[in-house]
C-alpha cells in the first residue's frame, strides 16, 4: 500500500544536473566551429559572432527540450523551455548596458586622472586641461535646482494625497501628466524667454540652467512622492486622529517620516534624471571654458554641455578633445552611480525597522 | 475620569446613505459596553461617531445628538481634535508608528502634538502606561526598539498604552481581538475589565462569548437587508441580553441561529 502512494507522487526521471551547461557549451562550440569553417571557406576570414550565438542557441533549445521532453515529460521540458526564454530576454537586456559600461569605462580612463578635476580649460588648446569648471558648474545648476523642485514636489504631492479634493486636484494631476511630458528643450527655452524679460536677449545664467532642471524635476518628484505617500497605511493617520492630534501634524510627523526614504529614493533619481541634461543647458547656462562660481552671472559650464563641446568642436589634437569627452561621461556617470548608492543607504537607514 | 455618553435619536450618515439610524442609548462610565451585531450592521460606524472619527471619510456626517457628560459633542463650536484627546481609540488591526521606539510610541499622543515635557515626567508616563496595558514586563528593558518588532498581541496592548497614555475619559474598542490569538486575546479582555476602573470602555465585538465575558451592558445592532441602514434592536445588562433577551432577533443572534 505504502509503495503504491509512493510511485504515484514519483515523477519521470531527472536529466542529470551536468547535462544541461554541457549541451550549451557544446552547442556554442559547435556553432563556432561551423562558422570557422565557412569563414574558412570563402574570401572573408572574419567570423561574425551573432550567428554564431543565433545558432548556438537555437540548436541548444531545441535539443534540451527534446531530451527533456523524452526523459522528464511535458511540463519539465515546458519548463526548460521557458527558462531559457527568459534567461535569453533577459542577457538581451543586459548587453547594451554592459557595452555602454565597458566603452565608458575604457575609452574614459584615458584622461581620468588628476588634472582633469584640478583644471579648467582656460587657456588651453590640445593635451591637457580638466573639466573642473564643469563639474563644479553641474553640482551648482543641480543642487540649486533640487533645492527649488524638493519642496515644491513634496508639498504639491502632500497636497494632492492628504488635502486634494475634486477640480483642483484633479487639474494639479494633470498639469504634473503633462509636466513629465514636455521636452527638455522646451524647458530650456521658457528659462531663457523668462530671463530675457528681466536681464534682456543674449542672457546667460547658471540660475537660468537650474531653473530649467528644476521645471523638469518637479513632476518627477511630485509622482514619486504622490506614490509613497499613498503607501502610507490609513491606519496610522486613523491612529493619529484618535490621539488628537491636528491633521497637519499628522502628516508632518508620521505620514513624512514613514515615507522619508521612498521619498528620498524618488529625489535622488529626479536628481539623476536631470542632471545629464544637455539641451537646455546648452541653451541658458551656455558653454565656457573657465571656471565661474557665480551662478547669477555669465556662462557657466557643465558636464553634459563639456562632453557635447569637446566631441563637437574637436581641436588640432583630436584625440585630447576625445578622451576629454569620455572622462567627462564617466565622471557624469560615477556622479549619478553614487547617488543611487546614497539613495540606497538613505531608503536602508530610514525606512521603518521591524 | 469616565464620563457617561447619550445619545440621542442619532443617524449617522455617508454622503447620502443612512447608514445607522436612530440610536437612543446611554453608555454607563466605569463600566464596559459592548456592541455586538452581524457585519455590516453599523456598530463600527457607530463607535467611530463616539470620538468624532467617521468624519476623516469624506461626506460622514451625524445628525441628533451625542452629549458627553451633558456637553453637546457634535456642538457648533467643538473642536474635534480636543473630542479625541478625551477618547481614546483602540483599532482592530494593531498599528504602532512603524518609525518610532515602543517608548516614543506610548508618548506619541504627547510628542506628536508637540507638548513638552521633561525626561522625568516621560519617563514615569511610559511606564504607568505599560503597567497599565499589562505590557511593562515585557518591554522594560528594550523601550528605545522598534514597536513593530512586537508580536501582534503586544503591539496591540502598545496600542492601547498609547491610547491610556494620554489620560482620556472614554476609550473606545473597535473589535480589538479579532486579529490575534486565543492567549493574546485573553490578555486584552483582562486589561479591558482592569480598564473599567477608570475609564467609559466601549468595545465591538464579533466574539459574542468575549462580549458576555467582559461586558457589563450589551448592545445588539442589526440590519434588515443590505442598503438599508443599521438599528439598535436591544440594549440591556450583559446577562439579560444574553440569557433571556426581549427581542427575537436578539434571541436568534445570541443564540446562533440567526440567518
Amino acid at each position: 500500500m505504502t509503495t503504491q502512494l509512493n510511485s504515484s507522487f514519483r515523477g519521470t526521471q531527472d536529466l542529470p544536473k551536468w547535462l544541461s551547461p554541457t549541451l550549451l557549451v557544446s552547442f556554442f562550440l559547435a556553432s563556432f566551429g561551423l562558422q570557422v569553417l565557412i569563414a574558412s571557406d570563402s574570401d572573408s576570414a572574419e567570423i561574425n559572432f551573432i550567428p554564431v550565438a543565433i545558432f548556438g542557441l537555437v540548436g541548444f533549445t531545441v535539443a534540451i527540450y527534446v531530451i527533456s521532453r523524452i526523459i522528464e515529460g511535458v511540463r519539465k521540458a515546458t519548463d526548460r523551455l521557458v527558462t531559457i526564454m527568459v534567461s535569453t530576454a533577459f542577457s538581451l537586456a543586459l548587453i547594451p548596458l554592459l557595452s555602454l559600461a565597458y566603452t565608458v569605462v575604457t575609452k574614459g580612463v584615458a584622461r581620468f586622472d588628476a588634472e582633469f578635476f584640478t583644471f579648467s580649460m582656460r587657456n588651453i588648446v590640445g593635451e591637457g586641461g580638466g573639466a573642473l569648471h564643469a563639474i563644479i558648474g553641474t553640482v551648482e545648476i543641480t543642487g540649486i535646482a533640487t533645492l527649488i523642485s524638493v519642496p515644491i514636489g513634496i508639498m504639491a504631492a502632500i497636497y494632492l494625497v492628504e488635502y486634494g479634493r475634486g477640480t483642483i486636484a484633479r487639474l494639479v494631476t494633470f498639469f504634473v501628466d503633462v509636466m513629465t511630458g514636455v521636452p527638455s528643450i522646451v524647458a530650456g527655452l521658457f528659462a531663457y524667454a523668462l530671463f530675457v524679460i528681466f536681464f534682456g536677449p543674449g542672457v546667460r545664467m547658471g540660475l537660468g540652467g537650474a531653473i530649467a532642471l528644476s521645471l523638469l524635476m518637479i513632476p518627477v518628484v511630485i509622482r514619486a512622492t504622490e506614490e509613497m505617500l499613498k503607501i502610507v497605511p490609513n491606519e496610522l493617520r486613523e491612529a493619529a486622529y484618535a490621539l488628537g492630534v491636528p491633521k497637519w501634524l499628522t502628516v508632518l510627523k508620521v505620514v513624512l517620516p514613514t515615507s522619508l526614504a521612498g521619498i528620498a529614493t524618488g529625489i535622488m533619481i529626479a536628481i539623476a534624471r536631470v542632471i545629464g541634461e544637455t539641451a537646455p543647458l546648452l541653451l541658458i547656462a551656455g558653454f565656457t571654458a573657465s571656471m565661474n562660481y557665480n551662478p547669477l552671472n555669465e556662462r557657466m559650464m557643465t558636464l553634459p554641455v563639456f562632453v557635447y563641446t569637446s566631441y563637437a568642436n574637436q581641436g588640432v589634437d583630436m584625440q585630447a578633445y576625445l578622451d576629454r569627452a569620455w572622462a567627462g561621461a564617466l565622471t557624469l556617470m560615477l556622479i549619478v552611480m553614487v547617488l543611487n548608492l546614497v539613495a540606497r543607504l538613505i531608503s536602508k537607514y530610514f525606512s521603518p525597522k521591524g | 475620569m469616565s464620563k457617561r455618553i447619550e445619545l440621542k435619536s442619532l443617524d449617522v450618515y455617508y454622503k447620502a446613505f443612512l447608514a445607522v439610524q436612530d440610536v437612543s442609548m446611554v453608555i454607563e462610565p466605569k463600566a464596559i459596553t459592548a456592541f455586538i451585531g452581524p457585519s455590516g450592521c453599523g456598530k463600527s460606524t457607530l463607535i467611530r461617531t463616539l470620538n468624532r472619527m467617521h468624519e476623516v471619510i469624506p461626506g460622514a456626517r451625524v445628525e441628533g445628538q451625542l452629549l458627553m457628560d451633558g456637553e453637546d459633542v457634535y456642538g457648533p463650536d467643538v473642536d474635534p481634535v480636543r473630542v479625541r484627546r478625551q477618547v481614546g481609540m483602540v483599532f482592530q488591526r494593531p498599528n504602532p508608528f512603524p518609525t518610532m521606539s515602543i517608548k516614543d510610541n506610548v508618548l506619541s499622543g504627547y510628542k506628536l502634538n508637540n507638548s513638552r515635557m521633561s525626561k522625568a515626567e516621560a519617563e514615569e508616563i511610559t511606564e504607568k502606561a505599560l503597567v497599565g496595558a499589562n505590557l511593562w514586563n515585557e518591554v522594560k528593558d528594550r523601550l528605545e526598539k522598534p514597536g513593530s518588532g512586537l508580536s501582534g498581541g503586544q503591539q496591540q496592548r502598545l496600542c492601547i498604552a498609547r491610547a491610556i497614555a494620554v489620560e482620556p475619559d472614554v476609550i473606545l474598542m473597535d473589535e480589538p481581538t479579532s486579529a490575534l490569538d486565543p492567549i493574546s486575546t485573553a490578555a486584552i479582555e483582562d486589561l479591558a475589565v482592569e480598564l473599567k476602573e477608570q475609564f467609559t470602555v466601549v468595545i465591538v465585538t464579533h466574539n459574542m462569548q468575549q462580549a458576555s465575558r467582559i461586558s457589563d451592558m450589551t448592545a445588539f445592532f442589526n440590519i434588515a437587508g443590505s442598503g438599508l441602514p443599521g438599528k439598535l434592536i436591544e440594549y440591556d445588562k450583559t446577562e439579560k441580553v444574553f440569557s433571556n433577551p426581549t427581542e427575537q432577533q436578539t434571541e436568534d443572534y445570541v443564540s446562533g441561529r440567526f440567518g
